[in-house]
């Protein structure tokens, strides 16, 4: 029996195992929004197309799944250009499907037409318009496919309303054969042997890692591999959780906001063996300066990472898991090589450890209430269990130095983006991958209010996400640049009009509370964590706490600015 | 994927000289063939990122390989009573052809690798050219090896010429 587009749209879905499609309907995709009815995959209606892919964003970092999205042509489709943008920088397997004019209209300046093929190009790993219903199982399993494979990434398929009404047979394809992508998991066996002979004469050797550790599963294996051979520890943003935050070889985050001892460590180095992190400026500092005495490994899955930035000296590529996996084993049987290996390096290991003690991340305890005493409060409560998400500016930063990652997948942050207000929705789509864990947005005042009409969507689908709201009344990280940099002119960083948060929740539906002083923190955070329903917390900062170390534009790592 | 391809080049900043496309013996394919300058990191980042295309099924850089390129050109030459015979010789050396006459002027077809077109122009020049349309070079290694598979078959070439 013949089916209509959308139907088999849905029937293909159900192939792949989606659960959740975060959705807003419109003119075009009525066929398909008709065929999910009651279908048995959960539709969440947002309220703005942008939470629609941050949601399938978070969804996708919090489960290892693919996110999927759901919006209707024009404006639909121009509104997830940042969301796909930011899923695209962060390697996030996300499936962005679209509503399109009529085939006979396109390109006809039609009612709610973009061309959404053309504007994504640049920030999709692939996109599809699909131009016949025949092509419709073939097109939608390579997506899924393309999005989770390799360096994961955002796919857009973009469907005219008239292929998802016209009729054709289901069968959905056994296999997926996309001619011209074949990823390379293996690891050349030449390098990584190479590479482990160049670490066995390091006498200072440091492991870079990233959101590579994350995709590929293998926090273990690097835990494994740095316990072995006891080689200190960094990791980008992206990173945190791939090694235990907790763990006493962490050295911290590295890079603008980093550290003091990852810093001098990455500087001081003289093997770098990076995994799964790709020499972004943000951790690099001045490049000229990077790392002048170190030899860097590098291993990452995408060829075009390896000496973009900075120049390798022993680049593999290859998935982070088989590459880690295949390190341990040389370890194991190379036992005489790496036997005294811990007092090969036992100097740097003191050194590494002086810099631990004398150059702590560190803020000022006076008694007024302070964004890093709330986190740090937070992960205590949460015993480290939470899933956490960020807004960015101070208070993505503040999170991942004072909140300790233990485990993959509980940080969900727009780094290489860096798009305020991606927390809150992200948040959501988390939650509604682990409708029981404990989902927290750490966000500034600034960045809540670029979404915050996503708690209607948290209040209709039960999906208590706890946001904490670090207020400071301006764009924190804006005006901290401005007192450094630009003589405190304070230009257009001030939010002089800020809603009364506790009364905005309540208007929504949700729970709102305040806070105001340190002793309040404990009571306030207990009673949103168990209160069952989305929250938002207002906390009163100051405006003048920064966020230190600070690397300045342009400056080399050491030239961290320490306070 | 031609969109796909000026897209990478002209987000990433990368250099297009030229860029020729077309079918190829396999309906399914078409090759395009692209003249870029830049430095070795700047080249080798273009190999790359072509590669990562999900479209594309093979990268070949002619850099370092012998190789044959072709490049066609339509020239409207200035052919006054004076120069006549002169642009007619140089037309005959270069083996090219008139494919168009006036009074004042001829449309010169020629053919050649890099060198060969370059001479012509630069000949021609002095004499008045009035119009100039190129297609662009196409290339191909030199050699009996036959594409390894359906699957290898060269999608796209770079001539890199390594200049900063």
């Amino acid at each position: 029996m013949k089916k209509n587009g959308a139907q088999i749209f849905v029937e293909s879905l159900k192939m792949e195992g989606v659960d959740t499609i975060f959705c807003y309907p419109g003119g075009a995709v009525l066929h398909i929004a008709d065929a999910l009815y009651g279908c048995g995959i959960r539709q969440v209606l947002v309220r703005h197309e942008q939470a629609a892919v941050h949601a399938a964003d978070g969804y996708a970092r919090a489960s290892a799944r693919v996110g999927v999205a759901l919006v209707t042509s024009g404006p639909g489709a121009t509104n997830t250009v940042t969301g796909i943008a930011t899923a695209y920088m962060d390697s996030v397997p996300v499936v962005v499907f679209s509503g399109q004019v009529n085939t006979a209209l396109i390109g006809n300046d039609a009612f709610q037409e973009a061309d959404i093929i053309g504007i994504t190009r640049p920030c999709t790993k692939h996109n599809y318009l699909i131009r016949d219903v025949s092509e419709m199982t073939r097109v939608i399993k390579e997506a899924f496919y393309i999005a989770r494979s390799g360096r994961p990434g955002p796919v857009l398929v973009d469907i005219p309303k008239d292929v998802s009404a016209a009729l054709a047979d289901f069968r959905y394809p056994d296999k997926v054969f996309v001619r011209g992508y074949q990823p390379n998991y293996a690891g050349h066996p030449g390098q990584i042997k190479r590479a482990m002979k160049l670490i066995a004469s390091s006498k200072k050797p440091v492991l870079y890692t990233g959101g590579g550790i994350i995709t590929s599963n293998a926090s273990k294996e690097l835990t494994a591999l740095a316990e072995r051979l006891h080689i200190p520890v960094t990791s980008t943003l992206m990173g945190l959780g791939g090694f235990p935050g907790n763990h006493p070889q962490f050295l911290g985050m590295l890079g603008m906001h980093g550290t003091y001892t990852a810093n001098m460590a990455i500087t001081s180095s003289d093997v770098i063996i990076a995994v799964g992190a790709r020499f972004d400026d943000r951790a690099t500092g001045k490049v000229d300066e990077f790392a002048p005495h170190a030899k860097i490994i590098h291993i990452d899955i995408d060829p075009t990472s390896i000496s973009k930035n900075i120049k390798v000296d022993i680049p593999i590529v290859g998935d982070a898991k088989n590459v880690l996996r295949r390190m341990l084993q040389i370890a194991e049987e190379e036992k005489e090589t790496f036997a005294g290996f811990r007092h090969h390096i036992a100097d740097w290991l003191k050194q590494v450890e002086e810099w631990k003690t004398n150059f702590p991340l560190s803020y000022i305890r006076n008694g007024t209430l302070k964004p890093q005493y709330v986190i740090e409060r937070i992960f205590d409560l949460a015993k480290g269990r939470a899933i956490i998400a960020t807004e960015v500016g101070q208070n993505q930063m503040w999170t991942a130095q004072f909140y300790k990652f233990l485990v993959p997948r509980q940080i969900l942050t727009s780094g290489g983006l860096g798009t305020m207000g991606y927390g809150f929705p992200a948040s959501i789509g988390a939650q509604a991958a682990y409708p029981n864990a404990l989902v927290v947005d750490i966000a500034g005042d600034g960045s809540i209010q670029m979404n915050i009409q996503e708690l209607a969507t948290a209040v209709q689908f039960g999906l208590p996400v706890k946001v904490v709201i670090l207020n400071n009344g301006c764009l924190g990280m804006v005006r901290q640049w401005q007192e450094l940099f630009y003589g405190k002119r304070y230009s257009i960083s001030t939010l002089e009009c800020m809603p009364n948060f506790v009364k905005l929740a309540e208007a929504y539906g949700a729970a709102g509370y305040e806070i105001e002083h340190e002793n309040e923190v404990d009571r306030v955070l207990k009673k949103a964590f168990s209160n069952g329903k989305p929250t938002l917390i207002d906390v009163h900062i100051s405006p003048d706490e920064g966020v230190y170390p600070i690397v300045p534009s342009g400056a080399a790592l050491r030239d961290m600015l320490l306070v | 994927m031609l969109a796909r391809v000026a897209g990478l080049f002209s987000g990433r900043g990368f250099n297009i000289e030229s860029l020729c496309v077309g079918e190829t013996q396999d309906p399914e394919m078409s090759t395009m063939t692209i003249v870029t300058t830049g430095s070795d990191a700047i080249l080798e980042q273009i190999f790359k990122q072509l590669n990562k295309l999900v479209n594309v099924i093979k990268v070949t850089d002619f850099k370092d390989t012998e190789y044959v390129s072709r490049e066609m050109v339509l020239v409207k030459v200035n052919a006054e009573e004076r120069t006549r015979e002169e642009v007619l010789r140089m037309i005959e050396i270069f083996r090219g052809r008139v494919v168009d006459v006036s009074s004042r002027s001829y449309i010169v077809e020629i053919t050649g690798n890099e060198e060969k077109i370059k001479a012509f122009l630069a000949l021609v020049r002095p004499l008045g050219i009035k119009e100039l349309v190129r297609t662009g070079s196409v290339a191909m290694i030199r050699g009996e090896k036959p594409p390894r598979s359906k699957d290898r078959q060269s999608k796209g070439g770079s001539d890199g010429e390594g200049v900063l």
